[in-house]
């Protein structure tokens, strides 16, 4: 199970800074990306993808390709919550976590301490899995479907 | 300009779009010419691959092709939901304010509920727990009277994070 264990930061030299705060903002979608991008940070493509696959294995970064709005094409999603008494908490998330359609669970500091991302496949499984989770855990849902999007982008400038 | 607008009027085939989200939801691999491999696995030109990406870029499918750092270890630890019960009318223009801040990743408007009265959400990033205090604050200043209410809930562990997948498409 994932913590938020604090885990030093390797070195990320000046190099790595620009190559990583120039690929949150994408790769150049031009018929020869590495090239490039290679030019912009007077480096070579092979010395790039080499850093990046080091940068990928040692778990700085956790992916490297497109981003979707995978909610824009299809599917159904919602956030939910959940306020798990104390003594049930590990049983619950276990409950959930093993469920392919909790796709990020985490909890935080409120009565309502489990807080959940649902992904199926259309409103009639989505509406299945809420009733199922209710049914299985006795809880009562807190279910806060998005209905406008101001703004997603994760930048973290280094 | 008018290259984008044309783009996104373009309809992409679903099942081709889908094929790519398959292909590359783990990841694009790091190889010299990224295009002709997708080429080769959707049966297209590179040229083509390069332009369905672009078809799909301008018509959002696909926000960007990215480097997604882990923020615990780049030493953003810190995440708070901020939580906040807003003047229904003035809702759109102060989410896509508040949206527009640097340490805000996600901001949404969401339906309120019995005992929640809360309809705008913002999540914010930070290196230390002050730092999210402060963005809260600051949050709050530019909300000032239209806002009601709010809680900041901040993350304490992390339980599963396994991204938006492609749901199966028969079964959920």
């Amino acid at each position: 199970m994932p913590e938020m264990k604090e885990t030093p930061l390797r070195n990320l030299d000046a190099f790595d800074r620009r190559l990583l705060n120039t690929l949150q903002r994408g790769l150049p979608l031009v018929r020869h990306p590495w090239e490039e991008l290679a030019h912009s940070l007077s480096s070579t493509p092979e010395q790039i993808r080499q850093r990046l696959q080091e940068l990928l294995d040692d778990g700085v970064l956790t992916r490297f390709g497109p981003m979707f709005d995978i909610e824009s094409l299809d599917g159904a999603f919602t956030l939910a919550a959940l306020a798990v008494p104390e003594d049930r908490f590990d049983t619950v998330a276990e409950q959930l976590n093993a469920m392919p359609e909790v796709a990020h669970n985490y909890r935080r500091d409120h009565t309502w301490n489990m807080w959940f991302v649902l992904a199926c496949a259309s409103p009639e499984a989505l509406a299945a899995t809420l009733a199922r989770i209710e049914s299985e855990t006795g809880l009562l849902i807190l279910n806060l479907p998005k209905e406008k999007t101001y703004h997603v982008g994760l930048h973290f400038p280094l | 300009m008018s290259d984008c607008i044309s783009l996104s009027d373009q309809p992409v085939d679903p099942t081709l779009a889908r094929r790519l989200i398959e292909l590359t939801q783990a990841g694009l691999p790091l190889v010299d010419d990224p295009w002709a491999w997708l080429a080769a696995r959707l049966n297209m030109t590179p040229e083509e691959a390069l332009l369905l990406l672009k078809q799909l870029q301008a018509n959002g499918l696909i926000r960007r092709i990215a480097a997604v750092p882990n923020h615990y270890r780049l030493g953003y630890r810190h995440n708070g939901m901020t939580v906040w019960d807003v003047d229904d009318a003035r809702i759109d223009e102060l989410g896509h304010s508040i949206g527009s801040l640097p340490y805000v990743s996600h901001c949404y408007q969401r339906p309120r509920r019995e005992g929640w009265p809360y309809n705008l959400f913002a999540m914010v990033h930070g290196l230390d727990a002050t730092d999210i205090e402060h963005y809260r604050y600051s949050i709050s200043a530019m909300l000032g009277d239209a806002c009601r209410a709010h809680e900041m809930l901040v993350s304490t562990r992390i339980l599963k994070k396994t991204g938006l997948r492609l749901p199966p498409p028969a079964s959920c």
